[in-house]
């Protein structure tokens, strides 16, 4: 029953204004898919033409291998789960919940059974008589849920709907949104723009911008084998060096990144691989990666503590380093002063550093990459 | 009572004694002056004898419910039977205005609602523009329009035939077609915009969501949209019923030979009869039973009277 959706170069434009440009993936039947990106990055717009809401300006949707093109949205095996999730005010729950079953004519009786087999599954048993606006956040988007569900669509789709709700109401409903996923095997294709919703629950995602989709991947792969610049740098946080390769061998490239000594940075496969010496690049360090150590340790340079943010588990530093920052090129010289933050875990094997303490810090070549110079996501 | 001096010291609080003072005198002259003091002297006059003046005040001027008995029995010479034509006309009279409310509901709602949810930017204004403009004109006017309009000899007659569609004048005024095209196009305003604030503020994804669950574009609006205008629809009947019942102007100008508008009865004995008191008697008569049937269908559809004033 599981079918799989195919975008075929699928391209909308508005007018001059393209929304998505060339979207070209295959999500699987079953598969938890996230399109993970800043808002205006087209991640709607395609999401609308799954739905049907939208056609493409080019290119070809097909789900379960057949052509969408021209099929209105309450034709296709496509519900869509709206970010205000779209509840009816004026119906009762179980009304709400029963809609689709209700304009396709089935019987009173059996969308009420229906309705509460519904209920069950999103934990609601006996609510059905209740109204929406006597609901809580998060009973709204379970019924939302369970109103998509009662027609047993092949794909659900779901536009931020979390967005709405408080932090720990979120963290809750992303373990219910997978469970319910795995509960009832369908195929979820999820919107966000929050890169912890789309790593946590997704088997896969895609992360987009300006219209065009930058990488698909696990959670793993976004995360550490980002394949663009924008993609290091929107996904988690990342400390973006410019500079120049030097050299490389053994799957290890020699960086300028204007700090006093070359650095070295794994670059076995991806596109890292591909930047011959000479070549301008852009490394990315995690914050996590960053670790004080000796001056004369691989990879190491001279940082100033410039502040520490304080987050209980984890404590935050933000340093300055001389060098080019992440917008300017290695032309702008070695004397500018860049920040770069990293992130310690709060346990006693760090020392306290006060504002102004000169210190040494580094990486491990393999937890850092080197890109082709492109366009960073902005803060 | 409390909560009423509450919600004035706020006010007083908020728009400061001058302002205050203006809209409570405002409030009070409109409501007592100019909509309960008329009323209530049409009620008073309404169960009085028609006297000359020389006699009013007099001994022979008591209350009466005389005025009532002649609308429902008719004149005491015909025997007591029901006053078979003044309450035919009644009804006559409200079921062309609920017919022209249902014409006008039938198409304000895809008007409004193409207003509130299609129309973007410059085409919208243009369209709330060309509904007004015509409303420039005044009531008598545009009658004389539609009467020249649907005329035998008039452009629809003339045009009609022209074309061979049909081969003799259409009596359209005698079909009371142009009454019913003259009453409908005179309060469409008063339906159109109660329609466009009710489904304007209805939620695209509301729309969008019942379509993606599988309802076809009428079972959308069915489902959705009207439920959801309802308050808006029963403002704008209510308005075009309750205009339409006491027009006089349109039926006079542009009704058949053989029609007569209830208004014009109410007209007849205030003017041409010189019977105030009977006047007044048929005129409560119909307020009475529009209000009555305002209630009732509101009753019917499940609306409360505080929706019709959102």
């Amino acid at each position: 029953m599981t079918k799989d959706i195919t975008l075929d170069y699928v391209s909308v434009q508005f007018g001059d204004y393209v929304a998505v440009d060339g979207a070209h993936l295959t999500i699987q039947g079953g598969e938890f898919f996230s399109f993970l990106g800043p808002s205006g990055c087209g991640k709607t717009t395609l999401l609308r033409c799954i739905s049907g809401f939208q056609e493409p300006t080019a290119g070809q949707i097909r789900i379960g291998g057949k052509d969408m093109r021209g099929i209105g949205p309450n034709k296709r095996p496509t519900a869509l789960i709206f970010q205000n999730l779209a509840l009816f005010p004026l119906m009762s729950v179980a009304d709400n919940i029963a809609f689709p079953l209700e304009v396709r004519g089935v019987d009173r009786k059996t969308r009420r059974r229906r309705a509460d087999e519904l209920l069950e599954l999103i934990a609601l048993s006996g609510q059905g008589d209740k109204r929406i606006s006597e609901l809580s956040g998060g009973q709204k988007q379970r019924v939302a849920i369970a109103r998509a569900l009662a027609v047993e669509p092949d794909i659900l789709l779901l536009d931020e709907p979390l967005s709405a709700l408080d932090l720990k109401l979120r963290q809750h409903m992303r373990r219910e949104l997978r469970a319910i996923q795995k509960q009832v095997g369908l195929t979820f294709i999820y919107i966000t723009h929050d890169q912890g919703e789309a790593l946590t629950m997704s088997d896969r995602v895609a992360v987009m911008s300006r219209g065009r989709i930058e990488q698909v991947g696990d959670a793993r792969a976004v995360y550490d084998q980002p394949r663009t610049a924008f993609v290091a740098s929107f996904v988690g946080e990342n400390n973006a060096l410019t500079g120049r390769v030097l050299g490389r061998e053994n799957g290890l490239s020699t960086l300028d990144l204007g700090l006093p000594a070359p650095v070295r940075v794994a670059t076995a496969s991806g596109p890292g691989a591909k930047l011959a010496p000479g070549a301008e690049c852009m490394a990315f360090v995690r914050p996590e990666a960053l670790r004080p150590c000796a001056p004369d340790a691989p990879n190491a340079f001279p940082a100033t503590v410039i502040r520490e943010e304080f987050e209980g588990a984890q404590r935050h530093l933000v340093l300055e380093t001389p060098g080019p920052g992440p917008a300017a090129g290695p032309a702008a010289g070695p004397a500018a002063p860049r920040e770069l933050r990293m992130t310690l875990v709060n346990d006693d094997r760090d020392a306290a550093f006060g504002p102004g303490a000169a210190i040494s810090v580094g990486f491990a070549p393999d937890m850092a990459c080197a890109l082709p110079p492109g366009e960073l996501a902005s803060a | 009572m409390s909560g009423l001096r509450a919600f004035f010291a706020g006010f007083v609080d908020r728009n400061g004694l001058p302002v205050a003072i203006y809209l409570g005198l405002a409030v009070t002259i409109w409501v007592f002056l100019l909509v309960a003091l008329p009323q209530l002297a049409m009620l008073d006059f309404s169960f009085r004898h028609n006297l000359p003046p020389s006699k009013m005040g007099g001994p022979e001027d008591v209350y009466t419910l005389e005025q009532y008995r002649y609308f429902f029995l008719g004149s005491e010479i015909g025997g007591g039977d029901w006053n078979a034509l003044d309450i035919g006309v009644l009804f006559k009279t409200l079921l062309a205005a609920v017919a022209v409310t249902l014409i006008d509901l039938a198409i304000c709602y895809p008007v409004a609602y193409l207003l509130a949810h299609s129309a973007r930017g410059a085409a919208g204004r243009l369209m709330v523009l060309a509904l007004i403009v015509p409303f420039w004109v005044n009531e008598i006017l545009r009658a004389f329009a539609f009467r020249i309009l649907f005329g035998a000899t008039g452009v629809i007659n003339e045009a009609g035939m022209a074309m061979g569609l049909w081969s003799a004048p259409i009596d359209f005024v005698g079909e009371d077609v142009a009454l019913y095209a003259g009453l409908s196009y005179a309060y469409i305003l008063l339906m159109i915009f109660p329609l466009y604030n009710a489904i304007e503020s209805l939620d695209r994804n509301q729309i969008e969501a019942a379509r993606d669950m599988g309802a076809s574009r009428i079972q959308v609006h069915w489902k959705v949209v009207i439920p959801y205008a309802k308050p808006g629809i029963a403002s704008g009947s209510t308005m075009v019923f309750m205009l339409t019942a006491g027009a006089l102007a349109a039926p006079q100008i542009l009704g058949g030979p053989s029609n007569l508008w209830f208004t014009q009865i109410v007209y007849q004995w205030f003017n041409d009869g010189g019977n105030w008191p009977r006047g007044s008697a048929y005129a409560i008569v119909l307020l009475a039973v529009c209000i009555g049937f305002v209630m009732l269908m509101m009753r019917v559809f499940r609306v409360s009277i505080g929706a019709i004033g959102r």
